[in-house]
């Protein structure tokens, strides 16, 4: 075995807060780009694998979606304690996105029309809403913004491989708000 | 009309001294960033993102309605106006509700490729959530109020082209918006001809053909130039 | 009151020397004189129901034919309204209530009624020097016999007679009168501009539409002096060229605006405005324009687009309107102080004007002292005046004791200068190195008891309601500046957002439309200047200095109660 191989590789995890995943589906739809990458980063947290404690030193956390909830705050708050690189990926990350769609009208009205006029029994069977849905840098300092809807396959690989090679993506021109 | 010569970005050039830097600058392939000024109709400089630098000037300059002189020498491109583009742009996103992926101009919208251009990857100001209204009331077209960046060119094209001024904003500062006739729904309005105009010139989403979904819309507002050029040979 | 009123037609210097010398006859058969202030602060404390009870006082002690009682302009010290003078005696009677009236006439060349003694030799009248408001209100501000007699119109048929329109200008550009709207451009040279373009139709403008916060300098000239704000007008006319007005004026004021319409038609009456204007070369009309109150609207562009009949929205200059202002027209756009100072300038030569004032900033200005001040009211000083003189002398000080923090000088444009910059001199162009601004002469004086953050959120408040919404920067900067100040106010503001309203204010400063959003991060800019440390007061240790945002001593992000101790 040679020395390069025992050193570990950098970790990596996604989060999930409120989004449609398809942030996480285009993370996927790099096929077997993945499996290149993953001999290069070691994916320690994600929706996608079975892990239920977020670990204390991630090096690159890609963030899907707003902070709309108490959760999402609670979890983007410790997410953001133990990560290096804090990456918002998504127009829902990035701009809080349809999510969004929401904060003009007002928590109550929104409860009073998706649980038919009365008030669901919170907080026991669904986290408390925030006034607003948020962008994550509102909440916590983002390092990286990957704006689109999603951003493609090969924005998310662009992004992964340049920061495993410990430089800035320049992500001009590749994706935008929307795309 | 007198021809002057003026040097933009340390490029040499000549231009009609009637003519404004904004014009004679994109002829000569520089392009000045701009949202509120459109060939074919009168210029309005509010959204202040054409503002240059002109040497010997203290003050920043709209180029959209500022007029080219002998010697001017004008920079289009700076740090520091490019910071300033930026911040309006921003302004521009956190006044209204622009959610790009469920907008009919998604990627036809000329403030989604201004923030592209300018390399706004995230919004830095707070957003405003304003409670904004959709107007549906029209046979053919939609207003959504969330998406207008009150750059007027609708007021404008249907004021000085179609003749018919039946949009206007009403308000001020923070609160302005765009009405049709003495504010009612669009649908009533006496004074709409139903030309469509207002939706061709329209940069955003705001303005839209019913039954387009998100990102279907595609606006081209070239045939206003011919029609400003028929009438003025008219006159 | 017993009013004379003439009916002749003036159409010459010989007819004005005439009336005014029948006039002073007329007023000379009167033993006694007195005047009882009509301007507004004085009318809002009922000087209407002392003059009409003086009035009454008078017819019944039969004394009609030797007593004399005229409404009268403004003293000055509005604190102490409303006011009576009887100037035979050189005496001031402050807070008069008809209770009192009796004693007042009973006390005409007798021994004054010295419980109602208002000290007119001391510092607040003897500092003053008075060009614009030489009356010291001893003039009845709706006649125009009073007016002739006091020398009224003569400036405008010497100018007429003697000068020719080169000359006009050239005596004004010798005087260094600078615009007293608040920007500081030579009177003199806008003038040329106007008179060296050419056109079939061009336009004289009188911008009245006052709107800082604090300001009232304007209303007070247009109430006491109307004819000579109509003279002043009339000798630029004659001087650029133009043969048409438009006194701009805003509706909230009322007694100004019922003045100069009076005022208008009466010298229209007597040949002194309209066609040939005494009989010579000149002809002038005017038209009063009354203004809905959009602050917006006293932007010279914005002005003109509301007097064409169109909303009130600037735009962008050059074109300056002195090329192509109302109509598309050449206009002359001066502010009401920059007119009335025309008279006493043709009247007595540029060069005694020059001589007041300092090297740059020519002649007085008159100022509105309001706030945390003893002598609230109107003043006027020569430029070159002292902060300190201003608000110590002639001011009086800060009342009750407290401690003076800062002066806001200029408008929401304009800035806050702390006391150690008092002994600064009041002149345009110091006043801009500090930060601050001429203004119109709105003069706020704070205490120990403002909240500087405070403050600039108050002015903030008023930019971002006033905006227009034309441009993005003022229609969309104002409101977040206004949203994070308030934040900051609450104890919610963050230095990281500190940072980004400073970026704000670079923005909103540079890349607005018109003076209003230029102007409107002035507040901010200047209070973080001074009073940097009330900032992070609030935003570090959640603290307002001056107990404004909560008590001294208290955390401002507690929901304070009213009923709480």
């Amino acid at each position: 075995m040679s020395t390069t191989e025992v050193k570990a590789l950098p970790k990596l995890a996604t989060v999930w807060l409120d989004g449609c995943s398809g942030c996480h589906m285009s993370l996927l739809d790099m096929d077997h780009r993945l499996l290149t990458l993953l001999e290069k980063v070691d994916l320690v947290y994600s929706p996608l694998v079975d892990q239920k404690h977020f670990p204390d030193d991630v090096d690159i956390t890609l963030v899907e979606g707003a902070v709309s909830s108490e959760s999402d705050l609670e979890k983007i708050l410790m997410v953001r304690r133990h990560t290096k690189i804090l990456v918002s990926l998504g127009d829902c990350a990035v701009t809080a996105n349809v999510p969004s769609l929401r904060n003009p009208l007002g928590v109550n009205a929104i409860l009073e029309r998706v649980s038919n006029g009365g008030l669901p029994k919170q907080p026991d069977t669904v986290p408390l809403l925030c006034a607003h849905a948020r962008p994550v840098h509102t909440v916590v300092k983002v390092d990286l913004y990957v704006p689109g809807c999603p951003p493609s396959a090969d924005t998310i690989h662009t992004v992964l491989t340049e920061l495993l090679a410990e430089k800035t993506p320049d992500l001009h021109g590749i994706t935008r708000f929307g795309l | 009309m007198r021809v002057v010569t003026l040097k933009i970005n340390d490029q040499e050039m000549s231009g009609r001294e009637d003519e404004d830097i904004l014009h004679v600058a994109r002829e000569h392939g520089i392009e000045i960033p701009t949202l509120c000024q459109l060939d074919g109709i009168s210029e309005w400089g509010g959204c202040r993102l054409c503002l240059v630098e002109i040497e010997g000037s203290a003050k920043l300059s709209a180029a959209c309605v500022t007029k080219v002189s002998e010697g001017m020498v004008v920079n289009t491109e700076s740090e520091r106006l490019s910071g300033y583009r930026k911040t309006i742009v921003e302004m521009l996103f956190t006044e209204g509700n622009h959610i790009c992926s469920v907008c009919v101009s998604n990627n036809n919208c000329e403030l989604q490729d201004m923030s592209s251009d300018l390399k706004i990857d995230h919004i830095s100001l707070p957003y405003r959530y304003p409670a904004r209204t959709v107007d549906a009331s029209h046979d053919l077209f939609i207003f959504d109020a969330n998406r207008c960046i009150l750059c007027t060119r609708c007021v404008r094209v249907c004021d000085q082209v179609e003749g018919a001024h039946t949009w206007d904003i009403a308000g001020r500062g923070i609160q302005s918006q765009l009405i049709s006739d003495l504010h009612q729904p669009w649908g009533e309005s006496d004074s709409c001809t139903s030309c469509g105009k207002c939706v061709e010139a329209c940069p955003t989403g705001a303005l839209f053909e019913k039954g387009k979904a998100a990102g279907e819309m595609v606006k081209d507002p070239k045939f206003l130039v011919y029609l400003a050029d028929m009438k003025a040979e008219k006159s | 009151m017993i009013d004379r009123k003439i009916t002749q037609q003036i159409s010459s210097a010989e007819d004005l020397a005439k009336v005014a010398a029948e006039q002073l006859e007329w007023q000379a058969q009167y033993q006694h004189r007195v005047f009882v202030c009509m301007g507004t602060a004085c009318q809002s404390v009922q000087s209407g129901a002392v003059l009409a009870a003086l009035q009454t006082e008078i017819k019944n002690k039969g004394r009609e034919n030797e007593c004399l009682v005229s409404p009268g302009g403004c003293q000055g010290n509005c604190a102490s309204a409303p006011l009576v003078s009887v100037p035979e005696q050189d005496l001031l009677y402050q807070t008069v209530q008809p209770a009192d009236v009796e004693e007042i006439v009973d006390a005409l060349a007798g021994k004054p009624v010295s419980r109602l003694l208002c000290d007119n030799k001391g510092d607040f009248f003897s500092k003053q020097n008075r060009v614009v408001t030489n009356h010291r209100g001893l003039l009845n501000p709706e006649s125009i016999e009073d007016y002739i007699a006091a020398g009224g119109f003569r400036a405008l048929l010497k100018a007429l007679a003697e000068f020719s329109p080169d000359n006009v200008v050239q005596e004004l550009q010798k005087s260094g009168l600078r615009g007293r709207g608040g920007a500081g451009y030579p009177t003199g040279l806008k003038w040329s501009t106007v008179a060296k373009a050419r056109a079939e139709q061009k336009y004289v403008i009188c911008n009245a539409d006052e709107g800082d916060p604090g300001a009232f300098m304007n209303r007070s000239v247009l109430e006491d002096y109307p004819f000579r704000v109509l003279e002043g007008m009339a000798i630029a006319a004659y001087a650029v060229g133009a043969s048409k007005g438009y006194v701009y004026v805003r509706a909230e004021y009322p007694l100004a605006v019922e003045r100069v319409t009076k005022a208008i038609r009466s010298a229209e009456k007597h040949g002194l405005l309209g066609n040939k204007i005494g009989s010579m070369s000149l002809d002038f009309h005017v038209e009063i324009r009354l203004g809905a109150g959009a602050f917006v609207c006293g932007e010279e562009t914005a002005l003109i687009s509301s007097i064409e009949g169109g909303k009130g929205l600037p735009c962008p200059r050059p074109p300056y309107p002195a090329e192509s202002g109302l109509w598309g027209m050449p206009t002359l756009i001066n502010n009401v102080e920059t007119f009335a100072n025309v008279v006493p300038i043709i009247t007595n030569g540029a060069e005694w004007y020059a001589t007041i004032g300092t090297p740059r900033s020519k002649g007085t200005k008159t100022f509105a002292l309001s706030g945390r001040i003893i002598n609230t009211g109107l003043v006027e000083v020569p430029l070159g005046t002292s902060l300190r003189q201003m608000i110590f002398d002639i001011g009086g000080g800060v009342p009750d004791g407290h401690k003076f923090k800062a002066v806001q000088t200029g408008g929401p444009a304009g800035g806050c200068i702390p006391e150690e910059h008092l002994d600064a001199t009041i002149d345009y162009e110091t006043l801009m190195e500090l930060g601050s601004f001429m203004g119109s002469g709105g003069m706020i004086v704070m205490d120990d008891s403002s909240c500087m953050v405070d403050v600039a959120k108050f002015f903030m408040q008023f930019c971002a309601a006033e905006s227009c919404g034309k441009c993005v920067p003022c229609r969309v900067g104002t409101a977040h500046m206004h949203d994070m100040l308030d934040r900051i106010t609450k104890g919610e503001g963050t230095m990281e957002e500190l940072g980004q309203l400073e970026s704000l204010c670079d923005v909103v400063k540079f890349t607005s439309l018109c003076g209003l959003g230029q102007g409107a991060p002035n507040p901010v800019l200047s209070t973080l200047r001074f009073f940097k440390s009330e900032y992070l007061a609030h935003i570090v240790e959640h603290t307002c200095p001056a107990g404004v945002c909560a008590p001294i001593g208290q955390d401002i992000r507690r929901p304070t109660c009213a009923l709480s101790p």
